[in-house]
């Protein structure tokens, strides 16, 4: 066999076989931005998807129920009702009026179950180089 | 000093300008008096900068609340040490800083080669002006870190005012890691500049041969020294600071540091087929190119929040800018490229899939295709919003099944590429090489097994540790054995002597023992184990042999905040270790809360408690405790990594022997060719 053969067999092997681990992980982990507003027209499959919502914590909705926090996100003038089931405890900066970031999927009954919730206060300072998403994000490993 | 500040900075922009326009001027007509004016006004806009950025840090040690950058970073309880790291705790400094590190490197250059390459140097000077004009413009016209507070007045005309005391820094940045990690990772991304210049330089001015590469080998290497160091203290950071028990998430900030990392690590093993072959070299060009334009990109992402993968929460408007630049950048490589591509032709050719050469040509196509897997995942929601509409983000599942294999693979051949020979590698030659740590390898393997490993990719991560160890162990045998049998010193001595008679083989060689300490511990991922759980005093919280007792909560009132401790005993088989106190800070400035991690580390395995907060329903404090396997290896392993570099760098000490037989011997025969020495007499040799 000739040598360029052998290379390009190789190359073709290692890309290849990357592309379908890149598809599988992809299928696995993706996840949609929506807000809060876009998430009334959604319809079908997109409905399923995983998704990352945020928005502003309505004063007085957060409610600690057993095992879950429920909570109002509100958006574009439009509101969400999350239940929050998450194993880690919600970070400090998660009050009312809060600027929240919810991950997980809609449920059912129109509630969102969000598996993550990150929050920041309306702040005076802004995030650090090298560090800036993380910063104010105690809670998720994103 | 604002004003004086600022001054300068201004002034440094008109000097690069000069630098810029004058340089290519003084290409144009070679005149001496503008090369040499060129030169100088590079310098001086570096000295500019280098005042510019100490009347920044002087602002904040002098509590100057009337400046906007100082008020939102600093407040007066802050320690001292602190203030002066907050320079580089925001935007408008980090740049600042940036163009402060990269001014060292131009100064550094102008002055180490102002009367040498006559040839090039105009052109490195006005590449380098280049970069740093365009560091200057945002840093002078978009974020300057001087700008003045302001409140509009009765009448309502804008007045200057000052502020009592600032907004305070980031509690997630009042950490020892936050001194020494951004001018790491910054030195490392400036650094790449250099090579990028010279490069550029050698395209443009056809200077004849490899000499670029020799001029800029140090240089390359220190900047990839500071970047790997830079991301290990990031890693390192977000371990001890974050408190999610684990120190790399494929965030894309961390993604950002690590994508020139990848190109600037495959280009230093590349190069070598340009100097000891004469091939590759339109490849080498690029990568060098593309790693400069990663590292223009990676302060891009970090900078502007363009794909922030938790929020968009910091949103800025020098995205166009650096867009723009890399924009021109591309374009002026494009076109160095194709008015000279004829000079990068290549002189050899692939002869054999099992040669040292077509080792380095899988390293780097696996560097590269690591590069591409990461850069797409991190910049998919921008992709996926431009084609689709849709905001879709990518997670860890995605950037692991890439990487874990390319990563195995690229340690496999960290093992083989060495010790396969220039060219053609016989059967024979392979047996001997291999036969040993293949065995050890395996028995490495068997030994993890036994222990109780079942993941796939851990067992093959160890096997190939076992294995590339050994190969070096044996390299380092075999080299010892030799001086040992000529000089009479004992096998230490006799490795050292090795070592600092080859740096640049042996340094290679430590460098790759240190990469297979921090895969050794990657592996120890797949163990990791982890407990959350409520807990009152007096509770107990078991994982693996401890066990954690909270004895009591307490507060302790710091200058600057309020540090709520959980009192934690450890036990192991019923008997105290060590008490560990997990906190959880409130800064009452900006009333904002760090955690504080309280780690009991050894070479076998990490406790990581966290003081996780307080379920707000029922008060109840929660800990949450990890137990991370062989995590020390990985700060370790770039410890090693950093003394192989510098050993690397290090000017042998003597002739290597059988360098100079090799050379005596080719020209006996009168075989001298374009060729730097006959290559299969250097078999094995970097």
């Amino acid at each position: 066999m000739k040598k360029q053969v052998k290379f390009g067999i190789g190359i073709g092997v290692i890309v290849v076989s990357m592309a379908c681990l890149a598809w599988l992980g992809y299928g696995e982990s993706k996840t949609y931005y929506h807000t809060i507003a876009e998430l009334e027209t959604l319809h079908g499959s997109a409905a399923a998807h995983r998704m990352r919502v945020g928005g502003t914590v309505e004063p007085g909705s957060i409610h600690h129920v057993s095992g879950r926090t429920d909570f109002v996100l509100l958006g574009e003038g439009k509101s969400l009702s999350v239940s929050y089931t998450g194993n880690d405890p919600l970070p400090d900066s998660f009050i009312d009026n809060s600027q929240a970031l919810i991950e997980g999927r809609m449920g059912s009954d129109g509630r969102f179950q969000a598996e993550h919730v990150q929050a920041k206060c309306a702040s005076k300072y802004e995030a650090a180089p090298g560090e800036a998403p993380k910063s104010s994000a105690p809670t998720g490993r994103s | 000093m604002d004003v004086f500040g600022s001054f300068a900075l201004l002034l440094a922009f008109v000097c690069a300008l000069y630098a810029l326009v004058g340089g290519i001027a003084a290409i144009a007509t070679r005149h001496p008096l503008l090369i040499k004016s060129t030169r100088q006004a590079g310098m001086a806009a570096c000295v500019l900068i280098f005042l510019a950025t100490f009347s920044v840090v002087y602002l904040f040690v002098t509590d100057s609340f009337s400046i906007s950058y100082v008020v939102s970073h600093s407040n007066r309880d802050l320690a001292t040490f602190f203030k002066v790291v907050a320079l580089w705790s925001g935007q408008e400094g980090s740049l600042l800083f940036w163009c402060f590190l990269l001014s060292i490197y131009i100064f550094s250059v102008l002055i180490a080669y102002r009367n040498k390459h006559g040839e090039l140097m105009p052109y490195v000077g006005t590449i380098l002006a280049g970069v740093q004009l365009f560091f200057l413009t945002i840093s002078n016209f978009v974020t300057s870190p001087f700008k003045l507070l302001a409140v509009a007045n009765a009448s309502g005309a804008l007045e200057y005012y000052t502020r009592p005391d600032g907004s305070g820094l980031n509690p997630v940045l009042q950490y020892p890691e936050m001194i020494i990690h951004p001018p790491n990772l910054y030195s490392g991304y400036t650094g790449f500049t250099i090579p990028f210049a010279f490069a550029l330089a050698a395209l443009l001015a056809r200077y004849p041969g490899e000499k670029w590469i020799h001029l800029t080998r140090k240089w390359t290497m220190i900047a990839w020294c500071f970047q790997t160091v830079g991301i290990l203290l990031g890693a390192h950071w977000a371990y001890a600071v974050l408190g999610w028990g684990g120190y790399w998430g494929w965030d894309p900030v961390e993604n950002a540091s690590f994508l020139p990392w990848l190109t600037g690590t495959a280009f230093l093993h590349s190069v070598m087929m340009q100097e000891k072959r004469g091939m590759m070299k339109v490849w080498n060009v690029w990568l060098v190119f593309i790693t400069f334009m990663l590292c223009i990109l990676g302060t891009l992402l970090t900078r502007s929040g363009v794909v922030s993968s938790v929020h968009a929460f910091a949103q800025s408007n020098i995205g166009s800018w650096f867009v723009g630049f890399l924009a021109v950048t591309l374009a002026v490589c494009l076109f160095a490229y194709f008015k000279n591509r004829d000079y990068l032709k290549s002189e050899n050719q692939l002869d054999s899939i099992v040669s040292r050469e077509s080792s380095f040509l899988f390293n780097n196509l696996v560097l590269l295709v690591a590069c591409i897997a990461i850069l797409s995942g991190t910049l998919f929601p921008v992709f996926s919003e431009w084609f689709t509409g849709n905001r879709i983000s990518v997670g860890t599942p995605f950037f692991n099944k890439v990487n874990v294999p390319l990563g195995l693979l690229l340690l496999f051949l960290t093992g083989v590429g060495p010790l396969l020979a220039w060219r053609k590698t016989s059967a024979e030659s392979l047996k001997r090489n291999f036969l040993w740590p293949t065995i050890a390898g395996v028995v490495g393997a068997v030994i993890v097994i036994a222990l109780g490993a079942r993941d796939f990719y851990a067992i093959v991560c160890f096997l190939l540790s076992t294995f590339v160890a050994a190969t070096i162990a044996v390299e380092y045998y075999r080299g010892a054995k030799v001086i040992r049998v000529r000089s009479n010193l004992n096998w230490l001595s006799s490795a050292v002597e090795l070592t600092l008679r080859n740096t640049r083989r042996y340094g290679g060689y430590i460098v790759h023992v240190g990469i297979v300490m921090i895969f050794v511990g990657l592996a120890g991922q797949a163990f990791n184990q982890e407990v959350q759980k409520e807990i009152g005093i007096g509770g107990t919280a078991k994982i693996g042999p401890y066990e954690l007792l909270l004895q009591a909560l307490d507060q302790k009132q710091e200058k600057n905040y309020v540090a709520e401790r959980m009192i934690v005993e450890v036990m192991k088989d019923h008997k105290p270790v060590m008490i560990l106190f997990p906190e959880r800070r409130n800064f009452p400035t900006n009333q904002e809360s760090g955690t504080m991690v309280a780690i009991y580390s050894t070479l076998r395995e990490d406790l990581y408690v966290v003081y996780a907060g307080v379920n707000q329903g029922s008060e109840v404090p929660t800990i949450h405790v990890f137990l991370n396997p062989l995590v020390k290896w990985v700060w370790y392993g770039g410890i090693v990594v950093v003394m192989g570099t510098i050993v690397a760098l290090v000017t042998p000490r003597h002739a290597v022997l059988v360098l100079s037989g090799a050379k005596e011997q080719t020209q006996a025969k009168g075989l001298r060719t374009t060729l730097p020495s006959s290559v299969t007499v250097r078999e094995g040799h970097d």
